[in-house]
């Protein structure tokens, strides 16, 4: 007992020595893709606010930030499935789908509300367990898997519906993308989809420093090497992809309010979160980036765009400018990684700071 | 079970292709037409030479292992070029269709610096480039414009007998990209720097050439779909290329011929039969009235269930260069 406690001591004497102070810790962040994307935003931010004064009042950053939630809640799907090592596609196609079937099973009825709520979520999970069982189970490339899944259901929606939209949920269903808590100071509002972006952001937090999220970055990291530590990759994979759809259930919920029922809500939506993940420092290909930067980037993105349109930039630009920008923040994040593999010369490698204690001579693993 | 697990995965490709032939037959036949009518053959192969032309510069891109979403954008861009150039004069086809092409490697060879300089993935990449032409357009073309003239659009309209002259165009290219994968150092390189870009540098391999060789005939491909477009429309269309969702469409298609898409392995042959398949679903539809909607779904289905079927097989590696007979006594020796 005492000799664990030792132990112990000395390793967070170690620690402590090898370790650099917080902020010197925190720069070294920054200097990361995954942290530098929070720098990009506020540039972007500040060059906004300098744009257009108006834009930096709470009242309409607050709104801004509800604007922005249902993106940056599918940036957050899709980051779990993308750290996995794997693409999700079929993001867009769940968003319209929800929508479609919130329009035509709620109706005007308040009291189906919940149900459908429920129904919604539990469909939700359903394709995001398809996705995953045909991807990991029958191996079958999960840009092909959820590309197929992209078709098939958004052919699906729109034959049962003729293409039109039909219907129009209860208003008591549309204030959740609508509303908000009114009569706050000095924010005056607070929309419901700020409440329900950083609930959703929390959770995603707490579940990445969970053994599960640890698992994840694992698997997309070596999915072999996690497979032979003992991890179930397919397990471990197909809740990434139910976590990604129901995310895109959310959108889709906060979106009917927004948008209402049509059958191009949704449209694009997986390239854009894709995007924004990627713009979050997230590496293609697994075992890379923080989930909370995979917000950031949608964040980003959509200052991006309030910029141009404050910029007076025609609207038929916008696509080349948003080209530009992933190339360029792509290519600099790219660059920052590879430089730190190669100088790869941290404290700890240095040889008067050994990473743990000499062994005491005279002992062997059984203590003998 | 041996002689099974031997076939390859263009060997399946090609039995799907079979089993749709089959399939097709019984399906058409039910409505009381013939699936092999001149007609209904010559439908088929039209429908193959579009998507034909832009999976094979697909198959390139992947294999090398990178991706290009930037061609329905490379389409659109290529029709308009040409068409606008031509503007209806019988003189003007050669220049237009020559700067269609050269716009097109122009962007193919912007998408391998990035890729190959930059290190930017080409998922990235490409759809960055993509966006950056579609902004192009929508600021520059309201709608279709430009004129094709008569002796450029009959490309599109005549044929030998059932077989229409696009596709033997496409499969001429085909032919040719077919040698260069097989026969040239650049094509071994694009198989060895797909598999593994990190040994195939440590092997000597310059590995910028085989990713930007890659990208600019895939943007070449997709350029000449473009032409062969703005020949069958008689005009350039900014959103032909986005309507037709060729650049999806085309990936699905190389993985449906048994290429990964992680690059390194597959053939250009089974690509081939990829775009088969999904030119005969769409004419099995099309004679069957089917709802154009249930068409996405029956795709997306086939899509995902045929690379479900050939997902565990062996995929061609690379053309046989090593002997197999040389890994044999090498067994013997470690028994």
């Amino acid at each position: 007992m005492s000799v664990s406690e030792n132990a112990q001591g000395t390793r967070n004497e170690i620690l402590a020595r090898n370790r650099s102070s917080a902020g010197d810790r925190l720069l070294r962040a920054l200097r990361t893709p995954s942290g530098g994307v929070f720098i990009l935003l506020i540039a972007l931010l500040i060059a906004v606010i300098a744009a257009n004064p108006s834009f930096g009042e709470p009242g309409s950053l607050i709104r801004f930030i509800g604007r922005t939630a249902p993106i940056a809640i599918a940036a957050i799907g899709q980051y779990f499935v993308i750290v996995s090592g794997e693409f999700d596609l079929s993001m867009g196609s769940v968003v319209t789908a929800q929508v479609f079937i919130a329009g035509n099973l709620i109706g005007d009825d308040d009291a189906r509300v919940l149900p459908v709520l429920g129904l919604m979520f539990v469909f939700g999970a359903f394709i995001g367990l398809i996705n995953g069982l045909v991807t990991t189970l029958l191996k079958v490339p999960s840009f092909i898997v959820t590309l197929g899944m992209m078709l098939a259901l958004l052919g699906m929606v729109l034959y049962s519906t003729g293409g039109a939209a039909t219907g129009n949920p209860a208003d008591s269903f549309r204030q959740i993308g609508r509303g908000g808590i009114r009569d706050v100071p000095v924010l005056e509002i607070i929309p419901y989809p700020v409440i329900i972006f950083v609930v959703t952001a929390a959770a995603a937090l707490w579940l990445m420093r969970r053994p599960y999220g640890r698992t994840l970055i694992a698997v997309g990291d070596n999915s072999r090497a996690a497979a032979l530590t003992g991890a179930r990759v397919w397990w471990v994979k197909t809740r990434a992809f139910m976590l990604s759809s129901l995310s895109a259930t959310v959108a889709g919920i906060i979106l009917v309010g927004y948008a209402g029922v049509h059958p191009s809500v949704g449209r694009g939506y997986e390239f854009t979160a894709i995007t924004a993940v990627v713009l979050g420092g997230v590496v293609l290909g697994g075992g890379r980036g923080w989930v909370l930067s995979a917000a950031a980037g949608a964040f980003a993105l959509e200052t991006l765009f309030t910029l141009l349109n404050f910029l007076g930039v025609e609207s038929t630009w916008r696509d080349s400018v948003q080209g530009i920008i992933i190339i360029v923040a792509v290519a600099a994040a790219a660059q920052t990684w590879q430089r730190k593999r190669r100088g790869a010369s941290s404290r700890t490698h240095e040889p008067t700071h050994p990473i743990a204690p000499p062994p005491t001579v005279g002992t062997n693993e059984r203590g003998i | 079970m041996n002689r099974l697990s031997r076939l390859t995965s263009t060997h399946i490709v090609y039995l799907v292709v079979l089993l749709t032939v089959i399939v097709g037959t019984i399906l058409v036949g039910s409505v009381g037409r013939s699936f092999f009518s001149t007609g209904n053959i010559s439908d088929i192969l039209t429908g193959t030479s579009v998507l034909g032309f832009i999976a094979i510069g697909q198959t390139l891109v992947i294999l090398v292992g990178s991706l290009d979403l930037s061609v329905p954008y490379v389409i659109s861009l290529s029709s308009l070029i040409a068409a606008g150039i031509m503007a209806n004069q019988g003189a003007n086809v050669l220049p237009g269709v020559l700067a269609a092409l050269a716009i097109s490697a122009l962007i193919g060879l912007a998408n391998g610096l990035v890729v190959s300089g930059l290190k930017v993935h080409g998922f990235i990449a490409t759809l960055g480039m993509g966006l950056i032409i579609s902004g192009y357009l929508a600021t520059n073309y309201q709608g279709s414009s430009g004129q094709a003239p008569l002796s450029f659009r009959l490309i599109g309209a005549t044929g030998l007998g059932p077989v229409p002259i696009s596709t033997l165009i496409m499969l001429a290219t085909a032919g040719l990209v077919l040698l260069m994968l097989n026969r040239t150092r650049v094509g071994h390189h694009i198989y060895a720097v797909g598999g593994d870009l990190g040994v195939a540098r440590m092997s000597g391999i310059r590995t910028r050439t085989p990713i930007i060789t890659a990208h600019v005939l895939c943007s070449v491909m997709a350029g000449l779909a473009g032409l062969l477009l703005a020949a069958r429309l008689g005009v350039g269309s900014p959103t032909i290329g986005s309507q037709g969702g060729y650049d999806l469409l085309s990936i699905a298609a190389v993985v449906l011929g048994g290429t990964l898409l992680a690059g390194g392995k597959g053939s250009l042959v089974g690509t081939l039969g990829g775009v088969l398949i999904f030119a005969m679903l769409d004419n099995i539809m099309s004679v069957m009235q089917i709802n154009p909607f249930l068409k996405d779904v029956v795709r997306g289905l086939v899509i995902v269930i045929a690379v479900a079927v050939y997902a565990r097989r062996t995929v061609i590696t690379r053309p046989p260069r090593f002997e197999k007979s040389s890994t044999t006594p090498a067994r013997e020796v470690s028994a």
